[in-house]
């Protein structure tokens, strides 16, 4: 029997997270005070139990969405505050997008959680850790449902701080530290745009309900440069949180969190805000090629900078991460490309297998105490799961037929051959890019002999317990048959029957020369790196010798952090601006100054002198300044 | 009902005064009584305060100067509307603040808490006064406790700072008094109100633009605006930990207020002439400000620049002259004063058990302090405006009000907010972060309720104002909306 799903249950999916992560704090708080005993283990199993309820609401939201009219399920908007002629309101927006993402963010961050409870079990910080992650799971939730690009805000910055209080969770170790700081200065870097850009339309349209911006725009009222300037500065935000060209430098540094973490920030929530933000907005976009265009160039220079930044990296997570940065790249250039729906399904598809990517990396570190390739090496005999579970992930990403990624991947490849060819050319050598990194990860991870790990007790690698195995089976599963779902083009009727209007998104059409030819470049890369790293056929350093000055290159990341921390925010900021202002301050402004008051000082102590104590003096000078006041009015108005 | 808030702290202190030498112990309770019962009244006015009834509720007047001869007269009152009433509140809920966190302050307890009062006490008149005699008398009574409270209370160059304190505030009185004199003789009467009604006025003994430039460079010292804000790091950063609460907490707002209650207000033509000047001024204020405060090594110094980078905002959310505008400034007024109350309070608490402020040498103090971190960090969030935090409603407020007339500007603005998440961050990150040095090793984290108390009250209306902001922005509204209507 059907139901659809009431407001306050659908409230539920975000207040679930929220609540937990209230209760954990608070308890906390009374411990602090000496109240209660210390159980970290119920901040786990709450926070489970939270997210558990969000990813069933979440099912029955996505089911109501697909049996609803126009795949939207509408509820009232509720007054946050109101100054004529400000209105917010906070409402809930359940429509296909939506719902897809509500149940992708809730599933993906369930198996996170309780693979975490493995991970993190004899971390001092456990309770902070289910803690920060509830808000984070619960923050991302709450962005996904904003009507209001306001509302959207709010959680758009909290779940900023989430991966904030997570890249920096041990805040001990001084990478961390920076990690941390920079993730959040570079995607408020961004967050001006977006910030800028939601003035603007307010300005515009006296609107900040998503809803009304976009009719606005569809019905022509907003003005074709003001919607281009509009949508280019949601897309910096967008940049920022999605690590695209020029604002990736963060993400690679998130690393420094714990793993599960990296887990969660790659896959459901942070870097999928910003596709998500520019897909909740996408017929804006569809209305202003200057817009589009920009999205697809970022897009594909991103797909292809960070595919080749993910060739040279040595640590394990940072080749993961620089994937991660590419695959998003993806995804911005197919919704550059006007394909809504296949940016989505990436989307959606990466979520998972990237995910247990992330997972697999940790388990290795987990038997092995390093995330550095270079001392791993034969791992698969010694954990065969982990192993099975990364070769499935690896190829899922690749695009491999039949596992997820291939279909989604796919539909990209095919929309921008119909769209913009450069495009897609950028994108194919994408694939080969990846095949090519993910084929090294594997061969220095998993073949050849074990190198010793990270030091003292990790002589002999061991498989991980069960606890972290049993996710990562469920993901490995998700990532080998999610890519089915939009076989009967489900998930595409869902996102483009959402849409307000007609004809805002094109439908690829698949081919099956360009499915062959992105599963044979695939198959290309993989093998190249087989013949490098697996039979050694060449040598890795005898590759990187013929290309030093490219290696060179990638290897500092294209100078990128320099000019960012070297040039702009030392140099320029606070050697030069700010240095120049501090000086001006204590010697030009205060100096003036405080050379009139050494006068009056001096005047001061004459007074002293004749009537001794300090109240007195303060008589006189009121008494002075009545005077002088006096004389000024008399002199102005005799 | 508001004459007894006014003056309820000035009792107190007369009580303060006749205690005995060997009950000097004795005298915080009576200024945590006396202020919990200025508090409470504030509360009771707020919740007390009809929102559809007239603008000034609560008044209380009397005849005070006034002869036949005389061509004017003053007189002696008080009332509240929506601007002021929330402004009370804060200035009573944050003596309570700092009371308890001079609850040890060493020398001279009697003398000290009797001078806390008398600061509360010409706070709240300078915020309830309805006629501008009065208005001037208690702007100026401040400046005596302030003076005794840091030369004799405060730290480092003390003595300095009190006295540049004191000539800052003198030197901007001495314009802002003919100003106010201008203005009364005009219109014949120093009644807030009867001036109000009075329509514009366009030349009285002075150009109006004139009385207004004299009012704003009064303000403007108070606020402080850039170029006029070389006191403040100094007195805060001299100052004890109280002092630095009210002074950035309540003392700055009296500039904010007055700026809308008088230049904004009562000289609604000459404001809508200068609103691009104003908002200069602002802008410059909110970017010298932040990248000043980039610069700092001491903590406290820290703060205090950012305080003047933050009060920027109030500047520019009234520059736009418009009701969204005007009540982010307000409203910028009210969470600015917990935000930077907090931090205040918090740069105290961890000198108390650090004994230095330079940021060069602390460092990882959160494995050793993990209260003050997190109360710190939090105080930090708000204050780089996080959303659902106090100071974001206020900050995007100013910047929605301030865009639609001055877009450069409202950039500038939210360029700030970004130089606040990195001077924060920062901050955060090297005093908190990181591996203890092992001079700070043995500290161990004893919190007192008399620090407990303070830090999570304030805590808790920060994030209910950020989460549930609009009964107090309905309030401000309703203050803000005959000021607009003045303008149009």
């Amino acid at each position: 029997m059907f139901r659809e799903i009431p407001e306050a249950a659908a409230w539920a999916i975000v207040l679930a997270p929220l609540g937990s992560f209230a209760i954990i704090s608070l308890a906390s708080l009374a411990r602090s005070l000496g109240l209660g005993r210390s159980r970290p283990p119920h901040s786990a199993w709450l926070t489970i139990g939270a997210i558990t309820a969000s990813l069933v609401l979440s099912l029955w939201a996505l089911d109501s969405v697909v049996q609803a009219d126009g795949h939207a399920v509408s509820f009232e908007p509720h007054r946050w505050v109101s100054i004529a002629p400000l209105e917010v309101s906070i409402g809930f927006r359940l429509d296909g997008l939506s719902a897809i993402m509500l149940a992708v963010v809730a599933g993906v961050s369930l198996s996170v959680q309780v693979y975490s409870q493995g991970y993190m079990a004899h971390d001092p910080g456990y309770s902070r850790y289910f803690a920060f992650m509830s808000l984070f799971t619960g923050a991302m939730l709450g962005l996904v449902a904003a009507s209001n690009l306001l509302q959207l805000f709010v959680f758009w910055e909290l779940v900023g701080l989430c991966s904030y209080l997570l890249i920096g969770f041990w805040f001990q170790r001084d990478a961390a530290r920076r990690a941390a700081t920079k993730a959040f200065l570079v995607t408020r870097l961004g967050d001006l745009g977006l910030l800028s850009a939601l003035l603007l339309i307010w300005r515009e349209t006296g609107e900040l309900d998503i809803g009304a911006i976009q009719e606005a725009a569809l019905t022509g009222a907003i003005g074709s440069g003001v919607l281009a300037f509009f949508a280019g500065g949601v897309f910096a935000g967008a940049a920022g949180k999605s690590a695209q060209f020029p604002l990736h430098v963060w993400l690679p540094d998130a690393m420094e969190g714990p793993t599960p973490v990296s887990a969660l920030i790659h896959a459901a929530t942070m870097v999928a805000a910003g596709v998500y933000l520019v897909a909740r907005l996408f017929p804006l976009y569809a209305l202003s090629e200057e817009a589009l265009t920009t999205v697809a160039v970022i897009g594909s220079v991103t797909a292809v900078m960070a595919g080749l930044l993910g060739l040279v990296m040595t640590d394990i997570k940072r080749v993961l991460a620089y994937s991660t940065i590419s695959q998003l790249g993806y995804m911005m250039a197919g919704l550059g490309s006007l394909g809504l729906a296949p940016a989505i399904f990436h989307l959606f598809t990466h979520a998972f297998f990237k995910a247990l990517l992330f997972l697999g990396a940790g388990s290795v570190n987990h038997a092995t105490g390093t995330f550095d390739m270079r001392q791993m090496g034969g791992l698969a005999r010694y954990m065969p799961f982990t192993f099975l579970f990364t070769v499935v992930a690896a190829l899922a990403l690749v695009g491999i037929f039949p596992l997820a990624g291939f279909w989604s991947k796919d539909e990209l490849l095919a929309i921008a051959w119909d769209e913009r060819r450069w495009v897609f050319w950028a994108l194919l050598a994408g694939v080969f890019l990846t095949a090519l990194y993910m084929g090294r990860l594997l061969f220095l991870t998993f073949a050849g002999t074990y190198r010793g790990g990270g030091g003292e007790g990790h002589g002999h690698p061991h498989e991980s317990p069960l606890v972290m195995l049993v996710p990562m089976a469920a993901l490995a599963a998700l990532s080998v048959g999610v890519g089915l779902v939009n076989l009967g083009k489900g998930m595409e009727h869902l996102l483009v029957g959402s849409l307000p209007e007609e004809g805002l998104a094109v439908e690829p059409h698949f081919r099956w020369e360009m499915a062959a030819s992105s599963v044979g470049v695939g198959v290309l890369g993989v093998g190249v790196a087989w013949l490098v790293y697996g039979l050694k056929v060449v040598r890795a350093e005898v590759i990187r010798s013929v290309f030093w000055p490219l290696a060179a290159v990638l290897e500092r990341k294209f100078f990128m952090d320099d000019l960012y921390e070297g040039v702009i925010a030392r140099g320029l900021v606070l050697r030069g601006v700010a240095w120049a202002l501090q000086q001006g301050d204590e010697k030009g402004v205060d100096g003036l100054v405080n050379g009139i008051g050494q006068a009056v000082r001096v005047i001061a102590q004459r007074v002293r002198m004749v009537q001794a104590g300090q109240v007195q003096v303060y008589g006189a000078a009121i008494a002075l300044g009545v005077v002088v006041s006096t004389v000024v009015i008399l002199l102005v108005n005799p | 009902m508001l004459s007894l808030l006014v003056f309820l702290p000035l009792a107190g202190t007369a009580l303060v005064a006749v205690l005995p030498r060997r009950w000097e112990g004795r005298a915080r309770w009576i200024a945590l009584g006396a202020s919990l019962g200025c508090l409470g009244i504030a509360l009771a006015l707020f919740a007390a305060y009809d929102r559809g009834g007239p603008q000034f509720q609560f008044v209380d007047r009397h005849v005070w100067l006034s002869s036949d001869v005389a061509p004017f007269s003053v007189q002696y009152a008080l009332g509240v509307d929506g601007l002021s009433l929330p402004l009370l509140v804060l200035t009573a809920f944050l003596t309570v603040v700092a009371v308890l966190i001079s609850w040890e302050i060493g020398p001279r307890p009697k003398e000290y808490f009797a001078w806390l009062l008398v600061l509360e006490s010409s706070l709240l008149g300078v915020f309830s006064s309805l006629d501008l005699v009065l208005f001037f008398l208690f702007f100026e009574l401040e400046l005596l406790p302030m003076y005794f409270l840091i030369s004799i209370w405060g730290t480092g160059r003390r003595i300095y700072s009190a006295w540049k304190y004191v000539f800052f505030t003198f030197f901007g009185s001495a314009f802002m008094l003919v100003g106010i004199l201008a203005l009364g003789l005009e219109a014949g009467t120093f009644d807030i109100r009867a001036l109000q009604e009075m329509g514009p006025i366009r030349q009285a003994v002075l150009p109006a633009p004139a009385i207004f430039a004299f009012l704003i460079i009064g303000f403007g010292i108070k606020l402080p605006v850039v170029p006029l804000h070389t006191w403040l790091p100094d007195a805060h950063t001299d100052a004890p930990t109280a002092v630095s609460v009210m002074l950035a907490g309540v003392l700055l707002k009296m500039g904010g207020y007055g700026i809308l209650r008088l230049c904004i207000s009562l000289l609604p033509e000459v404001a809508r002439d200068a609103s691009l000047w104003l908002g200069a001024f602002a802008g410059a204020t909110i970017l010298y400000g932040a990248l000043a405060t980039l610069m700092q090594r001491d903590l406290k110094r820290l703060i205090a620049y950012s305080s003047v980078s933050h009060m920027g905002y109030v500047l520019l959310g009234a520059s736009a002259l418009g009701t969204v505008g005007l009540v982010g400034a307000s409203m910028q007024m009210f969470t600015h004063g917990l935000i930077t109350g907090l931090l205040f309070v918090m740069v105290g608490l961890v000198y108390e058990r650090t004994h230095t402020r330079d940021i060069g040498e602390l460092g990882g103090l959160a494995a050793r302090l993990p209260y003050l971190t997190v109360v710190m960090v939090f105080a930090g969030l708000a204050s780089l405006g996080l959303p659902s935090l106090a100071g974001f409603v206020s900050e995007a407020t100013v910047f929605l009000g301030t865009f639609p007339r001055h877009q450069a500007l409202a950039v500038m603005g939210v360029l700030g907010v970004l130089l606040a998440a990195a001077y924060i961050l920062w901050m955060v990150q090297r005093v908190f972060w990181g591996e203890a040095a092992p001079r700070w090793q043995s500290l161990q984290e004893k919190v007192a309720w008399w620090e407990r108390v303070p830090t999570l009250a304030l805590m808790t209306v920060i994030l209910l104002v950020g989460v549930y902001p609009s009964p107090l922005m309905d309030l401000f509204e309703g203050g803000i909306i005959p000021i607009v209507e003045r303008l149009t």
